[in-house]
């Protein structure tokens, strides 16, 4: 009986062992990167049937690191509830899909957060006729909320804290929380902060919808792989950081070419100039002048995707670098 | 000659050969699929067991008829919330299917050239139209209903918004239970006389009113009792207070889709059950029952129906256990079944899929079997009993 448990152990084995994500990706050609089912700002497909989005970047910068062409990515959308399983049974290779870093998705579900791409917190969003200014006179509404979410646990966190009764409603996509809450059939919509200002960006009428001022969660959304994969692990999780740590330098897409000849060490070496960090994540040399010049630094996707100057209108606020008062910090390039 | 081909050329012991061949590898695949899946969770450390079902839920699940349901409950009573939802919607949806699937199934065969054309289209429409897109066009044409501050109000205490029907709640007082008693009472003495004037039937051919005698003893007995004791019965008023209506009953737009679009699609796989079971009566069966004199509705009512319910029922109980594994695309509008539940949100929050799925499917199948022992029992005593 044991010989015949360690003959399935192993033709177990061989089923579930594989060469490793970065082979995988290097041979199949192209990136499996699991993102949202649209969600403007960070991950949507344009006008031109494009994604674009602070995640679909940071799907991107890693296709650029492994293959140095942004193009080599196949997006994969998944609900708030299929992401996981996506991920676990090998669908895709990572998630870029404002997850939540949370303690149980990190250790009991088996994955692995490289890092925060966006700082986030619970807000609500209510229609400005209902003449509501803080969640705590929420008592008795209905809220629309997405299943399989840590805002599902917060919501109730929350009301239980404060005493207040709600209706929950719950829904799949944010598509639905849209429609739900423009027909009146909710009163308060719930999601991340960045989520609400996406959603009321699409609105026919942005003015008629307020987001109230209280945050009541800590979100900190980032790129996820699966557990046990630590090359993989560290290719997307300095992918990340290359994009942080191109704004602490000052590089931008536009110089960083000329920055190729700058004297400052932690910038050659991030470019590939000296050192042979490419080498040790089995990438090319060039990795991260490539995310740079063919993505931009963090700056430049937050600014074009969620900044002010976008529908979102999201300021920096947490998600500036820690030399400029937000919490943005990456570790030392060396 | 059967010696020299041996074993194999028993019949017997080819067919016991055959049959433990296939049980063994069966058995054998089925280890190798939960060893091999036990072994990839061990690796992948993902946590695996039961305990999970001890642990609060930690949200709140707000369509909860029978039970009350907070967020420190635990996924173990979100199950027992969504199996009951789950029921609920299957059971009312099994009797709408049914009653409207017999009344559509009369009224094809009638020679009405209207009515039977009437009930072709919409046999035809709602057996072709995927129930999923009819659940979803029910939910979208509810939610547009008025909003809930612009309510219709219909008779004064009904109140139709996009949140859901509000009708008073009944608040039984004390001494509404000897109504209750009265009713229960009139109950079993109608079925007494049922039995008591079949009988006289049989021996003398005197007729009894059955009917109307029942009738009275169930509906009129207890009233005036319920007048006698004071009217012990008052209603509570849903009222218009903050975001929405507080008090009363409701019934939320969620369900209401479900059960109309569950009813609607099966109603009409019924009608064409009892077309099919009613057309299989032999036309001289009615026209024997002519010449003898009964009247219409007694040949219906004696000599077809108990025939055609013969062939109707076996393909019902297969039309009732589709309903309720339908009942599980309530996730499609949010309603709060035991898919969408326990299978999707407790799921989700603990991430111990197998064990959840593994729940589901053990319930389904539970229910599904039940549905299957009962009307089999049901089968077998309509069946033709030769004496």
């Amino acid at each position: 009986m044991k010989k015949l448990l360690s003959i399935f152990a192993v033709v177990a084995f061989a089923f579930s062992a594989h060469a490793g994500t970065l082979d995988d990706v290097k041979n199949r050609g192209f990136l499996k990167c699991g993102v949202t089912t649209g969600l403007a700002g960070f991950a949507a497909p344009d006008d031109n049937g494009e994604w674009a989005g602070l995640d679909a970047d940071m799907c991107r910068a890693v296709a650029v690191a492994v293959f140095g062409d942004r193009s080599k990515v196949e997006f994969i959308t998944t609900t708030g509830k299929s992401r996981f399983p996506t991920l676990a049974s090998g669908e895709v290779d990572m998630l870029a899909r404002n997850t939540t870093w949370t303690i149980s998705r990190d250790v009991n579900l088996g994955f692995e957060f490289v890092g925060v791409n966006f700082y986030d917190g619970q807000g609500f969003m209510v229609p400005s006729a209902l003449g509501v200014s803080s969640a705590t006179e929420l008592d008795g509404a209905t809220v629309c909320i997405q299943t399989g979410t840590t805002t599902e646990l917060n919501l109730a966190d929350f009301f239980r804290l404060n005493g207040i009764s709600y209706e929950a409603l719950p829904i799949e996509t944010n598509d639905e929380g849209k429609e739900n809450l423009f027909a009146g059939r909710c009163d308060v919509y719930t999601t991340d902060a960045s989520g609400l200002s996406s959603t009321r960006a699409a609105a026919s009428n942005p003015d008629k919808w307020v987001v109230l001022p209280e945050i009541i969660s800590k979100e900190p959304l980032g790129p996820l792989v699966r557990h046990g994969d630590h090359q993989w692990g560290d290719v997307v999780r300095w992918s990340l950081n290359a994009m942080i740590i191109a704004e602490e330098l000052g590089i931008t897409s536009e110089n960083v070419d000329a920055q190729t000849s700058s004297n400052v060490p932690e910038v050659l070496r991030l470019l590939g100039v000296e050192g042979n960090y490419g080498e040790m994540l089995e990438l090319s040399n060039d990795w991260a002048y490539q995310i740079i010049k063919q993505i931009g630094n963090y700056s430049e996707s937050y600014e074009a995707n969620v900044g002010p100057d976008t529908p979102l209108e999201i300021a920096r606020g947490l998600n500036a670098l820690w030399t400029q008062g937000g919490i943005l910090y990456a570790p030392p390039f060396r | 000659m059967r010696s020299n081909l041996g074993f194999f050329s028993d019949e017997k012991f080819r067919s016991i050969f055959f049959q433990t061949l296939v049980v063994g590898l069966f058995a054998l695949g089925l280890f190798f699929v939960i060893s091999t899946t036990s072994y990839n969770l061990e690796k992948r450390n993902i946590a695996t067991g039961w305990s999970f079902l001890q642990n609060p839920a930690g949200f709140d699940i707000s369509f909860s008829p029978f039970l009350e349901f907070k967020s420190t409950d635990t996924h173990l009573k979100v199950y027992f919330v969504g199996v009951l939802n789950t029921l609920l919607v299957s059971i009312t949806g099994c009797i709408a299917a049914t009653i409207l699937g017999f009344i559509l199934g009369i009224v094809r065969l009638s020679s009405n050239w209207l009515l039977s054309r009437l009930v072709y289209i919409y046999v035809e429409f709602s057996r072709n139209v995927p129930l999923l897109l009819q659940i979803i066009l029910w939910y979208s044409i509810l939610i547009q209903l008025p909003r809930v501050k612009q309510s219709l109000q219909v008779l004064d205490v009904f109140y139709i918004s996009n949140r859901g029907l509000y009708s008073p709640r009944p608040i039984f007082e004390s001494g509404f239970s000897y109504v209750l008693i009265a009713i229960v009472l009139a109950l079993i003495s109608s079925f007494l006389i049922n039995r008591w004037a079949k009988k006289r039937q049989d021996k003398t051919g005197q007729q009894f009113p059955v009917f109307s005698s029942s009738i009275g003893l169930i509906f009129i007995v207890p009233l005036i009792l319920f007048f006698i004791l004071g009217s012990p019965l008052s209603f509570e008023h849903p009222e218009l207070k903050g975001f929405n209506f507080k008090g009363g009953l409701v019934i939320r737009p969620e369900f209401i889709a479900m059960f109309l679009a569950l009813s609607i699609y099966t109603a009409a796989f019924i009608s064409e059950i009892v077309r099919a079971g009613i057309m299989s009566v032999s036309k001289g069966q009615r026209e024997a029952s002519a010449a003898i004199g009964l009247k219409q509705t007694w040949i219906m009512r004696l000599i077809i129906i108990p025939q055609a319910l013969r062939v109707i029922v076996p393909p019902l109980t297969s039309q009732y256990l589709n309903l309720t594994k339908n009942s599980s695309l309530g996730i499609a509008v949010g309603y709060a079944d035991l898919v969408h539940g326990f299978g999707g949100i407790s799921l989700n929050q603990t991430g111990q899929a197998i064990e959840c799925m593994a729940i589901v499917m053990a319930t389904y199948l539970s229910i599904s079997l039940t549905i299957s022992f009962f009307m089999n029992i049901y089968n077998r005593s309509i069946q033709f009993k030769e004496k």
